[in-house]
């Protein structure tokens, strides 16, 4: 190996591989919330007539591999993606790569995988994780979550890199390729960027369940799941928005945070402190989706003694986070940068 | 969140890694802290396994009263649900379905239920002579 590769642990899984995988490649200003602002991560998708594990479908952050595609593209990197149909040839291709001493990113389901606690383990195919060697038939792994490095097995990682159903990772591995030096130019570029396109996202997307629209539309889904599912269910149900919202393993991470911390180094880099203000927003609106886990944790943990009037407090709670996301993209959307 | 008001309660996580969170220092800037777990998401991850629970107990009954074939259980106790299941098997959606009935699986080829047996990560035997 030519250069040593540092583990480094992030929030989100996806952040984690791009800030690690660029930084290796020389950009050392890289932080797991400039990954996350440059490619806009922050959103609010609450999929309609879906449920995935028998639960709502909901996501707090932009689709599985947008966050590095559109940071590396706003920065002017080049990605190489490569997908398999052939499971041997998927694994020569990975051993070759890291052959070269470079680490490469994979996607993974993680049901199969060996090292998170069996709880976590459910039928999700959108894991993200860094091989940055092999040792005696075991590969090296970096996975973000971890607060350590890892290994796998042969047998293993086929078996996660070929985990089967929806967003199946079809052995997806993917690494930079022809870095080029990256100027101050080009970095306040992609901040702004990445902010206009995820205002873009959080206001102006014309779908009800997408952005702003969504977190109303789920607010107005759980006034009604009480009488529709019954106490049980619906206690179910908002179980599973806070597994979505915090948990990692399910694509959760606290992203009002990660953003919050984004917009706060954006400030710094861009010297534009107009969007301190804005950041701090976003810091109550994480601070009201907490508070609204622990009333859910309240309504789920009691199970049948709830109360229609308990889930109307949720369901206000988030009418009033719709509207502090609201206001503070309105924010960035008039400002203006230079 | 502030630093200090980081839940460090116990979790599935012991003994295992803390999370990383994103929280605000004395001087109100972010920092980043290790959370080791945070109650309210213990009960919702524990709630989703009581349901799993009670969903393969109530699985692993209809087996035994005969009105669902084995697959059914299987599918519940691997957490699978049909898009899932259709992607380990390459079987359609509809197919799964008929071979939930007892007397649809009963005429199944070996080849199928050794896909079925791979999927479920069992042996074809553990499969078709699973009673409830």
């Amino acid at each position: 190996m030519e250069k040593e590769f540092n583990h480094l642990q992030t929030a989100h899984c996806e952040n984690g591989v791009a800030t690690s995988l660029l930084r290796y490649h020389g950009l050392d200003f890289m932080t797991e919330p400039l990954a996350f602002g440059m490619g806009s991560g922050l959103f609010y998708i609450h999929l309609p007539f879906l449920t995935i594990s028998g639960g709502p479908a909901i996501s707090y952050r932009t689709g599985p591999g947008w966050i590095f595609s559109r940071a590396s593209k706003a920065l002017g990197i080049e990605i190489n993606r490569k997908k398999f149909s052939n499971e041997a040839e998927a694994q020569d291709y990975l051993d070759d790569k890291i052959k070269d001493g470079s680490p490469v990113g994979c996607q993974v389901g993680v049901f199969n995988l060996p090292y998170f606690p069996p709880e976590y383990r459910f039928h999700f195919n959108a894991h993200n994780l860094i091989v940055y060697g092999k040792e005696n038939g075991q590969y090296l792994i970096s996975d973000p979550v971890m607060e350590g490095v890892t290994k796998l097995s042969e047998n293993d990682m086929q078996k996660v890199r070929f985990a089967k159903g929806p967003l199946a990772p079809k052995g997806l591995i993917y690494y930079p390729v022809n870095i080029k030096p990256v100027t101050k130019e080009i970095i306040n570029r992609a901040i702004v960027k990445g902010i206009t396109k995820n205002t873009k996202d959080m206001l102006h997307t014309p779908v009800f369940f997408l952005g702003v629209s969504g977190i109303k539309y789920t607010s107005s889904q759980i006034r009604k799941w009480r009488d529709k599912l019954g106490p049980r269910k619906a206690g179910l149900y908002l179980g599973q928005i806070v597994r979505m919202q915090e948990e990692i393993g399910t694509g959760g991470g606290g992203f009002r945070f990660i953003y919050a911390a984004f917009l706060e180094q954006a400030a710094a880099i861009l010297k534009k402190d107009e969007l301190l203000p804005v950041s701090e927003d976003i810091t109550r609106a994480g601070d009201l989706w907490r508070q609204g886990a622990v009333q859910m944790g309240r309504i789920y943990k009691g199970r049948i003694n709830n109360e229609q009037q308990d889930f109307n407090v949720c369901a206000d709670l988030l009418l009033e986070i719709a509207d502090i996301e609201k206001q503070a993209f309105k924010k960035l959307d008039k400002m203006k940068f230079d | 969140m502030k630093k200090e008001e980081l839940p460090q309660d116990p979790s599935a996580l012991t003994g295992i890694t803390r999370e990383l969170c994103y929280v605000k220092d004395n001087s109100g800037k972010y920092t980043t802290g290790l959370s080791s777990g945070w109650q309210v998401k213990k009960d919702a991850l524990e709630n989703a396994w009581d349901a799993i629970k009670e969903k393969t107990e109530a699985a692993r009954l209809m087996v035994k009263n005969g009105q669902k074939s084995p697959v059914y259980y299987f599918m519940e106790l691997k957490l699978m649900d049909f898009p899932v299941l259709s992607g380990y098997t390459g079987f359609w959606i509809f197919s799964i379905k008929r071979h939930l009935k007892p007397a649809v699986f009963d005429t199944l080829s070996e080849k199928k239920l050794r896909i079925y047996a791979n999927a479920f990560d069992i042996t074809v035997e553990e499969l078709k002579n699973f009673k409830g």
